[in-house]
């Protein structure tokens, strides 16, 4: 190459400054894309904690709560909506984890391709599924004949959660290396049994992060629990589910709208709370995440 | 290696072993008819035909794409894991047809015992690794004492007796083969697949599973696909040499080409191409 050629590398000519400004520019717009995804996390939870951790005690937790209490009076708590939302979303895990993780074990174990695809289409479908329509759904199915339940909430929310956590633990299914299902075939072990020994204790991990994920995201659905649990809620706690549970969304929603200022606070309140919760099982998630990922990567070498 | 080395090399090897009995004296474990391959559309295999023997090292050799591996997994029925496949022709083992449809894959497998390609032992410890096929399979009793004879017959047990609680993932790639053939032998196949299985090993540590060959065939019958000739000229008794053909729609499938002695292959063979292949004249 010719002294002439090199020089180009110093002195950039118009074309190549353009080109760098172009680059330039995008950079800035991604970057700026970016920012605006943290900004809106950072707004959201720097307003909620403003008004909600001021009014967050002990007793927000432990309180049954004292509806219209006048100024001075003490305010009670919201322990019947976390007493709630815990008993449904429990209700709801021990509902949709086991049937979820079957599905993803018939879908990636034992399913014909044609069957694998239709399954995965069927599950996308129900995740889309709005969870006012699931509200729907559940009111037609038991609210209409049964009446509101702890029960009844908690099925709407195994509903949103079993497309979750069956998508989640197939796509962790899928990274258990196919040579560890041929080593233990290969020894004349069935399918059942290598899907119990081997591919589940290698998964584990990873269908955890999926149930804590799916978790954290239904603890906040507010819809379908104006459906199924909502109306004649204890104002204490109440662990019965065969009664009308309050829940955490639910009551956010009922208390930033009486127009009394001690339930505003506490709606806020409650609603810091919510977002601690998500906050911490999404952290915890990604870090059993990390560990099964690196579990994986050493049983695939 | 030059061409007149590998002879000489697989001569003294064969030289070096004990004599083979005469061909009618031997016990036939696999008689394979006519199989037939395919995956899809597309063929794999075509009209294999060959007789395996009983307590002999038998080797498959061949160039890449010659279809040996999937030759092999037809005999543990490992090819119905694959949702295109499909064969035609019989495999009998010991007379009884494993390609049937009333034929149990799982208890094929069980009988049939498979070595991969790669060494894949399991997430566990050095112990659990060969404990647990003996555990689902029913063989409880005499747990540890059936783990030391698997990992002694595979030439591991001196380096591991110290740290059979550890993972196995810490051993080295050799010694992870070797688990792995300690696995499969533990549950007391009668048939041993080895697919490849010093491929992805340096040579001292195929050296140790060549030698286990060697030492294993009295109880077992092995059948051992490698791309490695020298490999084939020290363990095999004897040899099948696999070919690509080539048809219409840019279709290349496996033949047999020859099989014999492995003597006879690598210093006399019959077919053109078996000695363009073993003398290294194949492109």
């Amino acid at each position: 190459m010719s002294a002439a050629d090199l020089s180009v590398l110093q002195r950039p000519n118009d074309r190549l400054r353009r080109r760098r400004v172009v680059n330039r520019g995008m950079e800035l717009l991604a970057w700026l894309a970016a920012a605006i995804a943290v900004a809106i996390l950072g707004v959201v939870v720097w307003s909620v904690a403003k008004r909600g951790a001021s009014e967050l005690n002990l007793d927000l937790l432990t309180k049954p709560r004292v509806p219209f209490a006048l100024p001075g009076q003490p305010a009670g708590g919201l322990a019947n909506a976390f007493v709630g939302t815990l008993v449904m979303v429990g209700l709801a895990t021990l509902m949709a984890l086991p049937v979820g993780i079957l599905i993803a074990i018939y879908v990636n174990e034992f399913a014909p391709r044609a069957i694998r695809r239709g399954l995965g289409l069927v599950l996308d479908i129900l995740n889309g599924v709005p969870a006012i329509v699931v509200g729907i759904f559940v009111f037609g199915l038991i609210v209409a004949t049964h009446g509101q339940s702890g029960f009844a909430g908690g099925f709407a929310l195994a509903v949103l959660m079993l497309p979750l956590v069956a998508r989640s633990t197939i796509e962790v299914l899928l990274l258990v290396p196919g040579s560890l299902r041929e080593a233990s075939l290969g020894l004349g072990v069935a399918r059942w049994r290598t899907t119990l020994g081997i591919v589940l204790p290698q998964a584990i991990g990873g269908i955890v992060t999926g149930a804590v994920l799916a978790v954290a995201r239904v603890a906040g659905e507010t819809a379908p629990l104006l459906f199924a649990s909502s109306v004649g809620v204890s104002n204490s706690a109440d662990w019965n589910p065969t009664h009308p549970l309050q829940s955490v969304p639910v009551a956010i929603f009922e208390l930033s709208d009486t127009g009394v200022k001690s339930d505003v606070a506490q709606a806020w309140a409650g609603a810091f709370v919510l977002l601690m919760f998500i906050l911490v099982t999404s952290l915890t998630a990604r870090w059993l995440a990390t560990r099964s990922r690196r579990k994986l990567q050493r049983a695939a070498r | 290696m030059s061409v007149s080395s590998t002879i000489e090399n697989a001569v003294r090897v064969e030289m070096k072993r004990q004599p083979m009995p005469p061909r009618e004296r031997l016990e036939q474990v696999f008689d394979v008819q006519d199989l037939t391959a395919t995956y899809g559309s597309k063929p794999a295999l075509k009209n294999v035909s060959m007789e395996i023997h009983k307590n002999l090292v038998t080797a498959i050799i061949g160039p890449s794409g010659c279809g040996k591996s999937t030759y092999i997994r037809c005999f543990n029925r490992m090819n119905d894991l694959v949702p295109s496949f499909s064969q035609t022709g019989t495999i009998r083992y010991h007379g009884q047809d494993i390609a049937a449809k009333d034929v149990d894959p799982v208890a094929v497998r069980r009988t049939i015992g498979m070595v991969f390609q790669r060494p894949n032992p399991f997430p566990k410890s050095i112990h659990d690794n060969v404990a647990w096929g003996l555990k689902v399979l029913g063989m409880k009793d005499n747990l540890s004492d059936r783990v030391e004879k698997a990992l002694t017959q595979a030439a591991l047990w001196d380096e591991v007796k110290d740290r059979l609680k550890q993972s196995a993932l810490g051993l080295s790639g050799g010694q992870q083969q070797r688990l792995c053939i300690a696995r499969a032998l533990a549950v007391e196949p009668d048939v041993v697949l080895m697919d490849e299985p010093a491929s992805a090993l340096d040579p001292i540590a195929t050296q140790a599973i060549e030698q286990l060959l060697h030492e294993l065939k009295s109880e077992y019958s092995f059948v051992i696909v490698t791309h490695n000739m020298q490999q084939a000229a020290r363990v095999a008794d004897m040899t099948a040499f696999f070919s690509i053909s080539r048809g219409g729609e840019g279709h290349r499938w496996g033949e047999l080409i020859e099989y014999d002695a492995t003597e006879k292959i690598f210093t006399a063979p019959s077919d053109k191409r078996t000695e363009d292949y073993v003398t290294g004249r194949f492109g």
